[in-house]
């Protein structure tokens, strides 16, 4: 009998939609809240410093999440706008768009948060979130020098997901 | 775009590469020989293994989630079937079955009538109180915590102390939700 994964990553990515570089920047939080990374390709105008701007950032996530489970037209179990949710309860958004720029935002189960903030005019990246929570997986979550929970310093993540990102439509 | 439906246990164990469960379950017997040794006390033993566990399984969940697309675990009953029908499978090559639940649904057990662990193991007299297969508890309860499920999760039957089956016991504490984790005045 044989088991155990290999390395591969798979499902291998989606193909590129568009050429160029249309990524602004990209945010990991995970589920206490602690900015695990965050990356910039194109962010011309910065108003606050870093520790305020993820700060604002899980805010909003946290903020939305409860509204958008509030909405909900069709489901009955509605908790009161604030009280926090368990990962993964009731309705989640994946993306809102500005006349300057898209957010995609994705959350796993575990509570690992990837935000990609994109050119306007970009497509569905929920596949692309995906491929690269996988890459978080192969190249942080299997690193035995990576304690989870601790900000990512692994410069090969970083230089596998600006290549993948510069794909991106 | 419809979601994607979870990936069966099986298909994701086809697609992955695997290794010879020999292998694997022969560097688990030096690791508790190890501990054995190094430790002395089996309930020591039992201890480490459990602490080994938890920390495997607390990286092990994000491979879980991502392969097999999972999109929530809010259910524990359902939660409790896809941890023994997809994950077993997926890191282990065998299924285990969900049953004894008790009133509440707080309760359950997983049994095992299959664990590739212990192939080749015999538990000497000198051993009577380990669990040998502690570490999956371990995993188990590490995995839980990082879905907001506060766990116990305890042996109940073991093959090598002469029970038919592996059964393993899962108790659920509490759900803990996600707190907001900045204080206001910040």
């Amino acid at each position: 009998m044989q088991f155990f994964g290999g390395s591969e990553i798979s499902p291998s990515p989606p193909p590129p939609t568009a050429s160029g570089n249309n990524a602004h920047m990209l945010y990991v939080f995970n589920r206490n809240g602690v900015c695990l990374l965050y990356r910039e390709w194109n962010r011309p105008l910065k108003t606050l410093n870093a520790q305020q701007d993820h700060k604002l950032m899980f805010g909003l996530l946290f903020s939305l999440k409860s509204l958008t489970a509030k909405m909900d037209p069709t489901s009955i179990e509605k908790g009161n706008l604030g009280v926090p949710q368990l990962p993964g309860q009731g309705c989640s958004f994946h993306s809102f768009r500005t006349n300057t720029y898209k957010l995609s935002f994705m959350e796993s189960p575990s509570g690992i948060k990837i935000i990609l903030v994109t050119h306007p005019r970009t497509g569905d990246l929920r596949d692309s979130l995906k491929y690269i929570y996988n890459l978080y997986v192969e190249y942080v979550v299997k690193n035995p020098l990576y304690s989870p929970g601790t900000p990512i310093k692994s410069e090969l993540f970083n230089s596998t997901l600006d290549q993948y990102v510069r794909g991106l439509g | 775009m419809a979601p994607v439906a979870p990936r069966s246990g099986d298909a994701i164990f086809a697609n992955v590469e695997r290794v010879n469960a020999e292998l694997f379950t022969l560097t688990y017997g030096a690791i508790v020989r190890q501990l054995l040794t190094d430790l002395e006390e089996v309930d020591e033993v039992n201890k480490q293994l459990d602490q080994m566990g938890y920390n495997i399984g607390v990286r092990l969940i994000d491979e879980f989630l991502a392969k097999s697309n999972v999109s929530r675990c809010v259910d524990f009953k359902e939660t409790a079937e896809v941890i023994a029908k997809v994950g077993f499978k997926m890191f282990l090559g065998v299924t285990a079955t969900v049953s004894n639940w008790d009133a509440d649904g707080t309760t359950c057990s997983l049994i095992l009538e299959d664990n590739p662990l212990v192939d080749f193991v015999e538990l000497p007299d000198t051993c009577q109180g380990l669990y040998y297969c502690n570490i999956l508890s371990g995993v188990v309860r590490g995995a839980l915590e990082m879905v907001s499920m506060k766990t116990e999760v305890t042996w109940i039957r073991d093959m090598l102390r002469g029970d038919d089956v592996f059964e393993l016991q899962l108790k659920l504490l509490k759900q803990v939700p996600e707190e907001y984790p900045y204080k206001d005045d910040e």
